[in-house]
């Protein structure tokens, strides 16, 4: 198979786009691609500071790198969660990318966040699903520290696998408000809200592993311990078995979602938050998940003493 | 040729010279699920890989929740 753009053997097959790559001049289409994005879902521009979600996986890391090499401002932010030797490797590996292109990252070690937040220790102590915890600790601190560092903006490394099984739950359940919400930006409602931003919601997670390894980006191989049976990976499953019989599913499925069903939902859309009774920071509710969250981590470990007779 | 599938870790032995689509479709894999690593470089569905290659076959599927 040759390369579209120079006929040199090609490494990289895309289906979808009916186009063969080079090394180098994948690397072309790829920051074109993520370029175009940016660009005219007016994400963010060249002038102001990012801050970059990064987990030690392919698609993060890929971001952050490819967000580098276009010149744009970054800083990279990781939550250390507390899931054993995964999450040990996750910080080793992003830290060790981080030092060795000599960018700036933030690491928050969330067992070391009052009353201990590790994410398996948060779960063992309330019951909840690991997952459930860990999202509504990650959203807490990707909102609170861009707002406490002054980040206008956070990008994510969601690919467009990511987007389009997202899209299928919310549509086999149809969820209205998550309808309304779904998008690769979403704009600010609350005064400590940055823009959230996925520039890679147009690029499958294939290409951003060919991304990654092009670049010899080491990354975290191995899967949270906790994704195991995850309904994302179910979605993930079918709709891949349809992208190999039909290529470009994926892609039309959340383009044309994006094009023409998210605004016949946008009436639907939750009223704007209000601000946390406790924390200061957006919530739905008097007191955020976040807080609430704490509060039985901490209830649960510290159990008031049990009154006796008086 | 010796297959090691990631993250799995596991090794396969299988004959002679195939194409990458048969090798896919014999493992069980879609294409566009994972990346066909010979050596340091990528190789496409439509490549062959030869009875002596050692490949690593690596999944590009990740996520939870």
């Amino acid at each position: 198979m040759k390369c579209t753009r120079c006929h040199a053997r090609a490494e990289v097959h895309i289906r979808h786009h009916n186009s063969a790559f080079c090394r180098g001049c994948y690397g072309t289409y790829f920051q074109r691609q993520v370029e175009r994005a940016i660009h005219k879902e007016h994400m963010f521009t060249p002038d102001e500071d990012v801050l970059v979600a990064v987990s030690g996986g392919k698609d993060s890391l890929a971001l952050w790198d490819a967000l580098v090499t276009m010149g744009y401002r970054t800083t990279g932010l990781h939550l250390a969660l507390g899931i054993g030797d995964y999450s040990a490797i996750s910080t080793r590996k992003t830290e060790h990318f981080a030092r060795e292109r000599g960018l700036r990252l933030l690491t928050v070690p969330l067992e070391d966040e009052t009353p201990g937040l590790g994410i398996m220790r948060v779960a063992g102590a309330t019951n909840r699903k690991a997952c459930a915890a860990c999202g509504t600790v990650k959203r807490h601190y990707f909102d609170r520290i861009a707002a406490e560092q002054g980040f206008q903006v956070v990008a994510t490394g969601h690919n467009l696998d990511d987007e389009a099984a997202r899209l299928l739950g919310n549509v086999l359940h149809w969820q209205s408000d998550h309808l309304a919400k779904q998008s690769p930006v979403l704009v600010p409602t609350h005064e400590k809200f940055a823009r959230k931003v996925k520039p890679f919601f147009r690029i499958s997670e294939y290409e951003t592993a060919v991304y990654a390894f092009f670049r010899g980006i080491d990354y975290v191989l191995d899967e949270c311990p906790n994704s195991a049976g995850a309904t994302q990976l179910v979605y993930k499953d079918v709709l891949n078995r349809l992208e190999a019989a039909m290529p470009g599913t994926k892609l039309t499925f959340v383009q044309e979602f994006l094009r023409t069903g998210r605004p016949a939902f946008a009436g639907e859309a939750s009223s704007p938050p209000q601000t946390c009774e406790s924390c200061g920071m957006p919530s739905y509710n008097g007191t955020c998940g976040f807080c609430r969250l704490v509060a039985e981590v901490t209830r649960r470990r510290n159990p008031l003493p049990h009154a006796g007779p008086a | 040729m010796l297959i090691t599938l990631l993250p799995q870790h596991q090794e396969i032995d299988l004959p002679g010279r195939q194409r990458v689509a048969d090798v896919l479709r014999q493992l069980g894999l879609l294409p566009g699920t994972v990346m066909v690593i010979r050596g340091d470089e990528l190789v496409t569905e439509r490549d062959f890989l030869e009875a002596d290659d050692r490949v690593e076959i690596r999944s590009v599927i990740s996520g939870g929740s």
